[in-house]
């Protein structure tokens, strides 16, 4: 579904060039749920621009369904962390939710089961005309996600999406995440920093390393589909994964770099 | 007890304007001075300068050229100003440019004008507009060019390109300060009529109030000053007013982030 | 039309360069570099001279009405060297310092005064709501009438409308007071001039320094205006003079001396207040103005 082969991105600085992201490869297969963690600053959010055709990379290439990616194609959807600031704030929550509909030309009755459907499958059913300042935080996220599940698109994009709400919210949140995934078997790449939230959530996990980064590893998370905050997270078997990532990413920081390794899945 | 609360408010309102009226009409009440007649007189001559008829043949066409030259202001300002905004290099190089056309009085422009355009209506409504449409070109294009990060990345995303993209994002995000220009735009249009017509006109509120202190007619002089006052005025709440429904959401939204 | 800028976005990539940066065999794209800001700047405004030159020898712009850049600069620097034009430009700034000033103190006394009592902002509220927007050129013919062509014209339009710009940026900024801080003031037993003098004039400063360089805009404005229109000594008073001579090189000139006055005015007044503001922690959210 989503290749990723070689991306590379160097900044143009004024004194110097900063590579932030040296070499990625790697490939999301259709219906998978993946998780991208690694230390901060290793260029997750340029590796996530990049994918969603935001950011030119300097050499390397992204294909979605085989098409290479030169700008944002109409089958991905962001979402991003700074939910306050990707809302449309001139606009009702019904209309942000519609407005991309509007732009694949998508007629008015199908965009309204859309908006309705989306809305009531992140559990905001009831708030449509409601402007997003006026809700909480967890609820301009959901708008957000309920906006990219509206899209109907093939690979859904999340940039940390979940860092800037609270603890409680971010739990209901995630087991939205992957009552959607599962639900709607859509592709999923999130990204996040924290590594508890990668192992709970993904099948598999893409540790990067530290700048110019590189896939440190691809774990494969063995947990049982169906997970729960209480459960999953006591069971030994996450602790043993999460122990894994945390042990993988004090590497990438002190500069361990993987062994060569070209397009390991 | 609402009622009380709103006999309350209308009190502030009222209270300290009504003060300096009664003030000003006991103080000036005997008054000879020639120049500053007793408010009673000028209140008196208000309604006998001001008829219906005046109101038409002066007041009226002073309103529809500064409707005229605002008007013309606001779409040339918008057009360019989304325009220029939008372009990094156009912005650069015309930045200083229009600085410094927006640094000259605006007044200043009613002699130059008037070599090109005469006296006549046109050269009001030109006036009007050349001095309006600086404000409204300069705050569009730091609105546009303020256009949050984060905001056009999902717009892009989403594929809101071309003319949608103007609709549905720049233009609404820009509004605030394109309207922060507008009012400042309507000041300098309200100084602009005045004078312009001050200057050389047959008709107008302008060329009135300067007719009758040169005649010396002064408590009618007076009125006039009053009516320009409140005229003045008028037009503020009347912007404030279209603002505030226009912009809901943008006061809603900042109300929002100072409470939290 | 979008301006796509690609600058660097929170990817916190300042990892130091690894030795291996050099390029390889996959060598980055040649970037064409930008030109900077100011060169296109100066390039506008070369631009403009350039096309004020052109014009009037098109059939678009008679020369009568718009000389070319060339005798306009001529005349420009015949003005300098003429004394009658230094004394007009002595007497705008004289007015327009004279009246800043006024304007600049009543409306810092009567803006702390009335912000920093409620009873009085309640009261006073409608007052300003409804004298504010009155054109201060409503008042052109009474300061005919009263001062003549004298400084005195000028002044009373300039203050007056220059005190307006001051006295609702201070309310502004007294209103925008911490009360926390205002409270904790109060429980160490601060009486009002204290807390005045400490806590509401901090954090009112920034919004004085946007009133003031606001008003000294303004004050350029009515001080030409007035100068303009009823004929009081100044840079106004000269261009009326030269318009109605039909000098209209000389008038196009001293257009352009006040367009730089307006400028240089406000480069000093937003160097001042990026000064005062340079120490102090300014809490309010953007105040479009």
């Amino acid at each position: 579904m989503l290749d990723v082969q070689g991306l590379r991105k160097v900044y143009d600085g004024r004194q110097r060039q900063v590579e932030a992201v040296r070499d990625l490869t790697f490939t999301i297969d259709d219906g998978d749920l993946v998780c991208l963690v690694g230390p901060s600053g290793c260029g997750k959010t340029t590796l996530l621009k990049c994918m969603a055709g935001l950011l030119p990379p300097t050499s390397g290439e992204v294909r979605l369904r085989g098409r290479p990616v030169t700008g944002p194609p109409p089958g991905m959807a962001v979402v991003f962390q700074e939910y306050g600031r990707s809302l449309f704030p001139w606009m009702s929550v019904r209309d942000n939710v519609e407005l991309p509909l509007r732009q694949k030309r998508i007629a008015r009755g199908k965009r309204r089961e859309l908006v309705d459907e989306a809305l009531a499958a992140v559990g905001l059913a009831d708030t449509h005309n409601a402007y997003p300042w006026q809700l909480s935080g967890g609820m301009q996220q959901r708008v957000a996600i309920a906006r990219a599940v509206a899209y109907q698109p093939d690979v859904l994009l999340m940039d940390e999406p979940f860092a800037a709400v609270d603890a409680q919210t971010r739990a209901d949140l995630e087991d939205l995440i992957r009552q959607l995934w599962q639900r709607l078997g859509v592709t999923i790449l999130f990204v996040t920093h924290d590594i508890d939230e990668a192992v709970y959530l993904g099948q598999r996990v893409l540790i990067l390393s530290s700048s110019p980064t590189v896939v440190q590893e691809s774990l494969r998370i063995d947990l049982p589909d169906t997970r729960d905050q209480l459960h999953t997270r006591a069971e030994p078997r996450f602790t043993q994964l999460r122990g894994h990532v945390y042990e993988q990413i004090q590497a990438a920081k002190r500069g361990q770099r993987p062994p060569a390794q070209a397009g390991r899945p | 007890m609402r009622a009380a609360g709103v006999l309350k408010r209308a009190g502030l309102v009222v209270a300290l304007p009504a003060v300096l009226l009664v003030v000003w009409w006991f103080s000036s009440a005997g008054s000879t001075s020639f120049y500053a007649p007793p408010l009673s007189k000028i209140l008196g001559t208000f309604a006998e300068t001001w008829t219906v008829e005046r109101l038409r043949a002066d007041v009226l066409p002073s309103l529809l050229r500064l409707a005229a030259g605002y008007a013309v202001a606001v779409l040339v300002g918008v057009a360019l100003g989304v325009l220029v905004g939008s372009i990094r290099t156009v912005r650069a190089t015309l930045e200083p440019v229009l600085e410094f056309f927006r640094a000259i009085p605006p007044p200043v422009l009613v002699p130059i004008i008037m070599l090109f355009a005469g006296i006549e209506n046109t050269m009001k409504i030109v006036v009007i507009a050349a001095g309006c449409v600086w404000p409204i070109l300069l705050n569009t294009v730091e609105g546009v060019r303020a256009t949050d990060e984060v905001l056009s990345d999902t717009a892009r995303s989403y594929g809101l390109t071309g003319p949608a993209r103007l609709r549905h994002l720049v233009l609404p995000a820009a509004s605030p300060q394109i309207a922060a220009g507008m009012r400042q735009a309507l000041s300098i249009g309200i100084i602009l009529m005045v004078i312009s017509e001050m200057f050389a006109a047959s008709n107008g509120l302008g060329f009135t109030i300067v007719q009758f202190q040169r005649t010396f007619a002064i408590p009618q002089m007076w009125t006039g000053i009053l009516l320009l006052g409140l005229l003045g005025f008028a037009l503020s709440v009347l912007f404030r007013f279209v603002e505030m429904r226009a912009l809901a959401w943008y006061h809603g939204l900042r109300q929002a982030q100072r409470s939290s | 039309m979008t301006a796509v800028d690609n600058t660097p976005v929170g990817a916190g990539s300042a990892g130091p360069d690894r030795g291996t940066s050099a390029p390889s065999h996959r060598a980055a794209p040649t970037r064409r570099r930008r030109p900077p800001t100011a060169l296109l700047g100066v390039a506008g405004l070369v631009g403009l001279l350039v096309l004020v030159q052109i014009l009037p020898s098109t059939p678009l712009v008679s020369s009568r009405y718009l000389p070319p850049a060339t005798e306009i600069l001529a005349a420009l620097v015949e003005l300098l060297g003429d004394g009658a034009f230094w004394s007009a430009l002595g007497d705008t700034l004289t007015g327009w310092a004279i009246g800043l000033a006024v304007a600049v103190t009543a409306g810092i006394v009567l803006g702390v005064l009335i912000g920093s009592v409620p009873a009085l902002r309640a009261v006073t509220a409608s007052t300003i709501e409804f004298l504010r927007p009155i054109p201060s050129v409503a008042l052109i013919p009474l300061a005919v009438l009263l001062y003549g062509t004298g400084l005195e014209s000028t002044l009373l339009l300039v203050v007056y409308a220059a005190f307006w710009q001051v006295l609702v940026q201070v309310l502004y900024g007294v209103q925008d007071v911490d009360p926390v801080a205002d409270e904790t003031a109060r429980s160490y037993g601060l009486g009002r001039w204290a807390r005045i003098r400490h806590v509401i004039w901090p954090t009112s400063l920034p919004y004085v320094m946007t009133g003031v360089r606001l008003a000294a805009a303004v004050a350029l404005v009515l001080a030409i205006t007035a100068e303009l229109v009823i004929g009081a000594p100044g840079l106004g008073n000269r261009i009326a003079v030269a318009q109605t001579s039909g000098a209209v090189d000389l008038m196009y000139a001293l257009v352009v001396v006040t367009g730089l006055l307006g400028v240089g005015i406000n480069l000093i007044a937003r160097a001042v207040e990026r000064r005062a503001l340079s120490w102090h922690q300014s809490m309010r959210g953007e105040v479009i103005v």
